[in-house]
């Protein structure tokens, strides 16, 4: 669905990402990690069609310009980003209407995830009064009420805390099996992206490039917390810290 | 109501202290000056209830002029501060002319505006216009920029326009400045109306203010000041009450 050959991006003379391959099929759902600033927000960038590549070919269900990635790749940004004087529904609704459907239907629309996903009862809640959990929620139905084949999602859940973040993993997991969606998931959390992906590549510091590829034991397992104890789970975790290592020196 | 009632405390002690000071002479002696020219806050207050009519007259004039001219100065600045954002090239040449601009002392264009637009409301409307225009202009301009790249991305990830960008997105985010552009404007329209209205006018406070002036009808001049003061306080909380209407977020 998405690929990278030699994919490389520099910002003047500084070089974010050397070099990169990927292959995900369709449906397929890849975890990059790396250390902080290596590089993986450009990847995401460069995928999602919001960059041009200075190197190397970046290509999204076939289109390699700009407008093609775009159209084909919804983003979803590090910060949750809902607009604060829309309500969540609004929020949810926004690539709707900016599709031109009218405000009646995008909300009816998007209503019909809320109440699949749990935020039933929030449609008329300002992002202030939603918690984190909530917002990032709300900021994925955004991403996927957009309709594009590829999601490409900027370490969604970073800002929550631990417990909140292994409860927004199983329902990740669980919302990707009821719309299978391609996904390319950032993230510095080595057992979030071996949990919730397929494969995952890990890259180096600044300029990023793969040092390894895994593949994950059991994605996205009914029973989270009995997936991440598995010996296999674990020891491929030990395997991606110890690339990370590696890729930090 | 609280926190108003130190404030009030204040204003009522200094209006009292004012009042026996004046109507004993005492002011007047320490200002080395005729009584006639100290009025005391009750004949002020006698001047604004008989010359009510009168007072009521020019106020409408002038209130004219600074709503007129608000609203023309707000339409432009908002005008110019939306071509700012979307032409880079028109910031690049303009926003530095008009961050400069503001320490143009634009109060002394008013008698030359006259001689160019005559004596009619024409100067007046200019003169708060060019007033407002500004504050608004430079603060819509720095509220449009303000927006998170991040949502900006988003935004183009989720398919929005340029135009969409600008509605949805950097227009509401800017609400806020465009707010206190506003409010720094419609503090300074009153002045402006007064100095235009002097440069050459046949009605408004301002002629009333200096024709008392020239007369020395001091209660008067002050009774007419209090009218302005109670212009530009009632306009600035309108425009916090729609604020505060408006931007429900914060």
């Amino acid at each position: 669905m998405f690929s990278a050959h030699g994919l490389s991006h520099a910002y003047r003379e500084l070089v974010a990402i050397e070099r990169i391959d990927l292959e995900v099929p369709a449906h397929g759902v890849l975890g990059v990690v790396g250390p902080s600033g290596c590089g993986k927000s450009t990847l995401l960038e460069l995928v999602a069609g919001l960059l041009q590549p200075s190197g190397g070919r970046v290509e999204v269900g076939g289109a390699d310009d700009v407008a093609g990635r775009l159209a084909r790749c919804a983003l979803m940004p590090q910060r949750d980003t809902l607009l604060p004087w829309l309500s969540a529904i609004d929020n949810a609704a926004l690539a709707l209407r900016n599709r031109g459907v009218r405000r009646g239907a995008a909300r009816a629309e998007a209503g019909r995830l809320f109440e699949r996903f749990g935020l039933a009862g929030f449609e008329r809640t300002r992002p202030a009064e939603l918690s984190g959990g909530m917002r990032q929620r709300v900021a994925f139905l955004r991403t996927l009420v957009a309709g594009k084949p590829v999601l490409a999602l900027d370490e969604p859940f970073a800002s929550l805390d631990a417990i909140s973040r292994a409860e927004m993993q199983g329902w990740l997991a669980a919302a990707l099996a009821s719309d299978p969606r391609t996904v390319l998931l950032v993230t510095h959390d080595v057992e979030e992206a071996l949990y919730l992906c397929d494969r995952v590549t890990v890259l180096s510091a600044r300029p990023a490039r793969v040092v390894e590829e895994l593949s994950a034991p059991a994605p996205r397992a009914p029973d989270r917390d009995a997936a991440v104890t598995d010996p296999e789970f674990v020891a491929a975790r030990e395997r991606a810290m110890a690339a990370l290592h590696e890729g930090s020196r | 109501m609280k926190r108003w009632a130190l404030p009030l405390l204040v204003l009522a002690g200094l209006i009292g202290l004012w009042q026996v000071a004046a109507s004993t002479g005492t002011l007047a002696d320490v200002l080395n000056l005729e009584p006639i020219l100290v009025p005391s806050p009750a004949e002020i207050a006698s001047s604004l209830w008989e010359d009510r009519s009168l007072l009521a007259e020019d106020a409408w004039v002038t209130l004219r002029e600074i709503l007129l001219g608000f609203l023309i100065g707000l339409a432009a600045g908002l005008g110019f501060a939306v071509l700012l954002r979307l032409s880079p090239t028109l910031r690049r040449a303009f926003y530095p002319l008009l961050v400069a601009s503001q320490a143009v002392p634009i109060l002394v264009l008013a008698p030359i505006l006259v001689v160019w637009f005559g004596f009619g409301i024409g100067p007046k409307l200019v003169i708060v216009a060019l007033i407002c225009f500004f504050p608004i202009a430079v603060a819509t301009a720095d509220g449009l920029r303000s927006v998170d790249p991040d949502a900006i991305k988003m935004m183009r990830s989720i398919d929005a326009s340029r135009l969409q960008l600008l509605w949805r997105l950097e227009a509401p985010n800017a609400l806020p400045f465009v707010f206190s552009g506003a409010r720094i404007a419609v503090t300074f329209a009153p002045i402006a109306a007064i100095f235009g209205e002097w440069a050459g006018a046949e009605s408004g406070l301002g002629v009333l203010i200096r024709e008392d002036s020239a007369h020395l009808e001091t209660a008067r001049l002050f009774a007419a000041t209090v009218v302005l003061a109670a212009i530009a306080l009632a306009l600035y909380g309108l425009l916090a009450l729609a604020e505060r209407r408006v931007v429900t977020w914060r």
